[in-house]
């Protein structure tokens, strides 16, 4: 039920999220979905790409350092309410979002959107047992 | 004004006289009292009694940094603690500090050798001192204080910080010397623009000035600045504190060393070759009066160069010329002793891997700043940006705690560090000394 995500540590300096993005494109990597966290000094760009060991290989070979994350991948109704019921879901049961971030496309009628939860098991646990479609990672990647 | 005449301006072979009485009596007793030494000494197939001339010093054993750390706490003091009355420190390279002691006659002899290089700083009695130099641990405030009271100047204890409150007592009680870090006293010239206050208007006349590297550039522009003579005064605390050399105000060219005192000597410090008069290498010490923590031929991995040649002041000592660098990779930051070892074990413990760092050193408004770039591997990385934050004030934090000093942690991309022939570049010291 689980999603790889990684992760790339950068600085703050123009053309850095460009060179990432350059160097997976060369290595034909597509791009699933995306998120950057940021201070004045530095970011961390999170993605989920269709072949991680490729995308991992080309940007460490070019000196970036990479992280890898389970995250979980969730339908969420594409409808007034659809992200309250599932934040609502969690909060009651007291599971903290670290972060969380939009996928590139729909999948059918339902938004994706990706979570990072401290407890990640309980959490898609607890969105299964309510009903909540926690997508399968090998389905993710080629979304 | 010369302090002590007699001993000041003694004829060199009155004064080499006194200098090998002194050397024999201190052998004899750090070989009957220290371990440290009684064991060198043996290694090197030597005895006391076998030094007959000052030039046999060369026999004898180097003293280091390391051998001091090896004997941390009070394992290289020569008399029972009952007879230490004072302890004072300086920063070592792991985080441990280098310990001297003081005898009540160490004590007295300090505060002799302080107000000598007051006078020759341009002191008298009527004198008030404004000592900017920090108290504490540190030798440089409780040293010129002990030698201003010795002289019979009025001594301001302000010691070092809250520079506005220095600006007004400056203004309000009229000192006329000021003793501190040139750095400082830089920092103390604009922060007096800002309020308003114009050196011209205080009364201060000469400038003691040392504990940090500076330049004849920096003199110049304290002595324009502040309408003062600025000189430097030379000193470390394993071999005393300040007052083993200061300049003569009347010269300005080389501090003259207390050789009453201590031996100095020069060396190639690759070899360890003694380097004859004129030549620059690093600066050795033995101290021959001091009873609590005697060094002998202590390398200080201060380059140097010495001056027999006599001085328009009148004293016969032989003068040091302005310390010129290092042999090791110390950096003075902010008056404070930083090794980029020490940097490196904080790392270590974090990280416990090899860290690649680097130490960026700038002056921004005549104050020393520190700022650490430290690559982010993946044994640091998080995908959590608040995890990175945290690395950054930890990192911070230890290194205030372990090392006295505030440096900015930056967290920069892998293999973004200058290397240089694979080596990485530690330290990049942008000060214009």
């Amino acid at each position: 039920m689980k999603v790889e995500q990684i992760s790339v540590f950068l600085e703050n300096k123009s053309g850095r999220i460009a060179e990432v993005t350059g160097i997976l494109a060369e290595s034909g990597i597509n791009i699933r979905a995306l998120s950057l966290a940021d201070t004045s000094d530095f970011g961390v760009l999170r993605m989920i790409v269709d072949n991680n060991q490729k995308a991992e290989e080309a940007l460490k070979k070019q000196n970036f350092t990479v992280g890898k994350t389970f995250v979980v991948a969730v339908e969420v109704e594409d409808k007034p309410g659809g992200l309250y019921k599932i934040l609502n879901i969690l909060h009651k049961v007291s599971i903290n979002v670290e972060y969380m971030y939009a996928f590139v496309q729909p999948n059918s009628s339902n938004a994706v959107m990706i979570f990072r939860f401290e407890k990640l098991d309980e959490a898609v646990r607890v969105l299964q047992e309510n009903g909540v479609v926690v997508i399968d990672g090998d389905k993710v990647y080629t979304l | 004004m010369i302090f002590n005449i007699e001993y000041e301006t003694m004829p060199r072979e009155a004064l080499e006289a006194i200098q090998l009485r002194r050397l024999q009596a201190t052998l004899n007793r750090v070989y009957a009292t220290v371990p440290f030494y009684q064991k060198k000494f043996e290694e090197a197939g030597i005895t006391p009694s076998e030094i007959r001339s000052l030039a046999d010093i060369q026999k004898i054993p180097f003293t280091t940094k390391q051998d001091l750390r090896d004997n941390y706490p009070f394992g290289m003091f020569a008399v029972p603690m009952d007879n230490v009355v004072r302890i004072h420190a300086s920063s070592g390279t792991t985080g441990k500090p280098t310990v001297v002691g003081y005898t009540a006659r160490d004590i007295g002899t300090w505060s002799e050798l302080m107000a000598r290089s007051l006078s020759a700083g341009g002191a008298t009695r009527g004198d008030i001192i404004h000592n900017a130099y920090g108290y504490g641990l540190f030798t440089g405030g409780l040293g010129v204080h002990y030698g201003a009271e010795k002289l019979g100047a009025s001594i301001i204890p302000v010691s070092g910080g809250n520079t506005k409150r220095q600006i007004i007592i400056m203004k309000d009680f009229g000192p006329t010397i000021l003793t501190a870090t040139p750095s400082y006293t830089l920092h103390l010239a604009e922060v007096a623009e800002e309020m308003g206050v114009s050196f011209k208007d205080l009364k201060f006349k000469y400038g003691i000035f040392g504990a940090e590297p500076w330049s004849e550039s920096m003199r110049q522009e304290i002595e324009n600045k502040l309408k003062i003579i600025a000189v430097d005064i030379y000193g470390l605390s394993e071999v005393m504190g300040p007052g083993v050399a200061i300049e003569c105000h009347e010269a300005k060219a080389g501090l003259h060393i207390y050789e009453d005192h201590f031996i100095p000597e020069i060396i190639n410090p690759e070899t360890g070759d003694v380097l004859p008069y004129g030549e620059t290498g690093e600066l050795v010490f033995t101290s021959i009066t001091k009873e609590a923590f005697p060094v002998i031929r202590y390398r200080t991995r201060d380059i140097s160069a010495l001056n027999p040649e006599p001085c328009i002041c009148g004293r016969s000592h032989v003068r040091m010329k302005r310390v010129s660098g290092r042999t090791d990779d110390m950096l003075i930051i902010r008056g404070v002793n930083v090794f980029p070892s020490q940097i490196e074990s904080v790392l270590m413990q974090i990280d416990e891997v090899e860290p690649h760092y680097q130490l960026v050193v700038d002056r921004k408004d005549n104050l020393d700043t520190l700022s650490v770039l430290v690559e982010v591997g993946e044994q640091l990385f998080s995908d959590e940006v608040r995890n990175l934050q945290n690395l950054e004030k930890k990192i911070s934090k230890d290194i205030k705690e372990i090392l006295g000093v505030s440096a900015a942690v930056k967290l920069v991309e892998p293999k973004t560090i200058a290397r240089s022939e694979g080596k990485a570049i530690r330290v990049i010291d942008n000060r214009k000394l």
